[in-house]
């Protein structure tokens, strides 16, 4: 299932993942995320797009050591942080950060910006205390915020500020990866796109890696360079941000990329719109088979018994999904010698058609 | 109040006139101002997008064409038309028999709006009954067919629910429902989507609009999301710092913004048709209430600002009335040509 073998140029290896929360004793037992795998470059911006409820928080969480996994694992530049003891893993934890999305909540309310920001070296006790206001002065500086904003406290300043110092104490400990959980969601629209700049920024300055974790499908294949597109615990697609967008190949990512408005009027006008029905189901009684089949407008039989196999359909580009040869464009279906099938595929695209 | 909806459907072609609104809100340090000459109109049917950054003014003229701001600590000026009759100098027991009956709200956060100790068919009931005469059995019928029209499938059961038994998809559906129970004249929609995940934005919106296109309402619909304006609006205005700065009609904006503030929200959105790179984002933010910039209040945030600009600049009108009509706040948007999206 892994989607490429653990190399030394991975940040990150993620191989058949599982987090579960309840008791399933008690028939409550939620699979928050079933069975993800994927690996991340070094210096790479892997983005994840999906619902709420889709599992991508608890993803993160799980990456940077902040919840345990239930089966599989994730490695570390090749090690494994859950064979730590608990203070190890701790000390070890210093190089994966998250930033989270609510920078309001991420702050001490009776504690300066600046001490907040030194406050994960006080834990680490790196540095003298002159050594420690240096470093924060200097990682102000570097996520545009004027030394004078050090000594104000959370409530005095904007929340576009709040995050990024919320960024600035991310990086006080030089960390590898930083885990942006829904970074700029809390934002408006001026200030994301300053932030967004900013990120790259950072990302090219400091060699960074991120795990850019969004429900937005602009921000998330603005900024990255693969992604993976989450459904009810479970990765659907994942391949480069461009192509992933510009011809999806899960009926997910099409249905995702058509219910985001269009601002372009020529571009609206030419796009087929797909309002998916219903929400997202009972994360106690997960569908059967394939999990997208209760709102997936090219539903078929098998669907329903049977969970599609992720597989590799294109070079680089997985997907989970029966029939995602329909998907592909008549360029794509010729090289993959699947012309002359093409049109007991459109037989059977008629069929299903009918059936809905 | 019959009377009013009939003057309304009778050929006037604007439903809602607001003519130089000021408002004065009073807090601890005393009186500032929040709305600054706010003028904008709906006409029947239409559906106007009103768009800004947060603190802008876009839910204050929101809840002042309401009258929902504390009446001590606030202070209207100008006009607020809607049907021939003016708002601002409407008494309670008027306001009462308006809101709900001719113009109705739907807010963000539905959990704060829905009252939790109630049924969502006991708070439907309670404002069919509040505007019309009908008795519990025939407004329970009503409320289960309001829940009905909005897609909710068992809506019998639904309306014996509490708010806290449902997604937040489905609060705002039982809000649209609420609001539209009694064919409102005007819906105002503030940021009815936000809280809500894409695919579920999407049904929402679709419902929205196809409601109101039924029921003859007019939307007056905020948001701070431009693709949106976009998909669903015919005219849309542009708010900054408590003013008007832009208005037209949608497509003509977006192709051709001519406030460098709404070119600049135009631009600052990721477009993956758009190479990856640096994106262009509008410097600072918002002025604070209290500091408002003499002259153009865009002006320190404003790439293209310069001499001229500290005068105060005034609304400029072009286009013969309604349809084309364009409205702009800068005085140099002629030599400045923004650029904008699309064709």
């Amino acid at each position: 299932m892994s989607l490429s073998a653990p190399s030394e140029q991975s940040a990150l290896d993620v191989d058949d993942l599982h987090v579960t929360f309840g008791n399933p004793r008690r028939g409550s037992l939620i699979r928050a995320v079933d069975g993800v795998s994927f690996s991340v470059r070094r210096g790479e911006i892997f983005g994840v797009i999906g619902e709420s409820g889709s599992g991508k928080s608890t993803l993160g969480r799980c990456l940077v050591g902040l919840l345990s996994p239930s089966g599989g694992g994730v490695l570390h530049d090749g090690i494994d942080p859950f064979k730590f003891s608990r203070s190890e893993l701790n000390r070890h934890r210093r190089k994966y950060q998250i930033v989270s999305q609510d920078p309001n909540a991420a702050f001490d309310p009776r504690m300066t910006i600046l001490q907040s920001i030194c406050e994960p070296l006080n834990i680490a006790g790196e540095g003298t205390k002159a050594e420690r206001r240096e470093k924060a002065f200097a990682m102000l500086d570097r996520v545009s915020l004027s030394a004078e904003m050090a000594n104000r406290y959370p409530h005095e300043i904007s929340g576009g500020q709040k995050q990024r110092a919320n960024i600035a104490r991310a990086l006080m400990l030089d960390p590898n990866v930083i885990v942006c959980d829904e970074v700029v969601a809390a934002l408006d629209v001026s200030i994301q796109a300053d932030m967004l700049n900013l990120f790259a920024r950072l990302q090219e300055q400091f060699g960074l890696t991120y795990v850019f974790i969004s429900h937005d499908l602009r921000v998330v294949s603005h900024i990255s360079d693969r992604v993976a597109v989450m459904y009810f615990g479970k990765i659907v697609e994942v391949g480069p941000a461009h192509a992933v967008i510009e011809t999806p190949l899960h009926p997910y990512t099409e249905a995702l990329r058509s219910a985001e408005p269009e601002i372009d009027p020529t571009a609206a006008d030419a796009r087929q719109r797909i309002i998916l029905q219903g929400e997202i189901p009972s994360a106690i009684a997960p569908p059967s088979g394939c999990r997208f089949h209760t709102r997936c407008p090219r539903v078929r039989d098998i669907c329903r018994t049977q969970e599609p196999p992720q597989r590799e359909l294109l070079p680089g580009r997985h997907v989970a999904c029966h029939f995602a040869e329909e998907m592909l464009g008549e360029k794509e279906r010729r090289s993959l010698g699947l012309a002359e099938r093409n049109a007991a595929h459109q037989g059977a695209a008629a069929q299903g058609a009918e059936m809905m | 109040m019959q009377q009013l909806a009939e003057t309304t459907m009778a050929g006037q072609d604007t439903l809602l006139d607001i003519q130089n609104l000021t408002l004065s809100l009073r807090d601890q340090s005393g009186w500032v101002e929040v709305l600054n000459n706010v003028s904008l109109s709906v006409k029947p049917k239409e559906i106007l997008g009103v768009v800004g950054e947060s603190g802008c003014g876009k839910s204050m003229t929101a809840l002042s064409i309401l009258r929902l701001l504390p009446p001590r600590d606030s202070r209207l000026g100008g006009k607020i038309l809607f049907g021939g009759q003016n708002l601002a100098a409407c008494s309670e027991s008027q306001m009462n028999r308006i809101r709900g009956r001719h113009i109705s709200m739907i807010f963000q956060e539905p959990m704060s709006a829905l009252d939790p100790v109630f049924t969502v068919g006991y708070q439907i009931e309670e404002t069919l009954q509040r505007h019309f005469k009908l008795s519990r059995r025939e407004a329970s019928e009503r409320a289960i067919a309001a829940l009905n029209s909005v897609g909710i499938a068992s809506p019998r059961h639904v309306a014996t629910l509490y708010p806290m038994n449902l997604s937040g998809g489905m609060r705002q559906r039982v809000m649209i429902a609420m609001a539209l129970v009694c064919e409102p004249r005007l819906l105002i929609a503030d940021e009815p989507t936000t809280a809500l995940d894409v695919t579920i934005q999407a049904q929402i919106m679709d419902l929205l609009l196809g409601l109101a296109d039924r029921t003859g309402t007019a939307i007056m619909f905020i948001t701070h999301n431009l693709g949106l304006v976009a998909q669903s609006c015919h005219r849309m205005v542009t708010m900054y710092a408590g003013q008007v700065v832009e208005g037209g009609p949608v497509r003509d904006v977006i192709a051709g913004p001519r406030h460098p503030y709404t070119a600049g929200l135009l631009h600052s959105i990721p477009d993956s048709n758009r190479a990856r790179g640096t994106l262009p984002s509008i410097a600072g933010r918002v002025p604070s209430l209290r500091h408002m910039p003499k002259g153009c209040r865009f002006g320190p945030r404003c790439s293209y600002s310069m001499q001229p600009c500290e005068l105060p600049q005034s609304i400029e009108n072009e286009g013969v009335e309604d349809v084309d009509r364009r409205e702009v706040r800068c005085n140099r948007w002629e030599e400045l040509a923004l650029r904008g999206v699309g064709a």
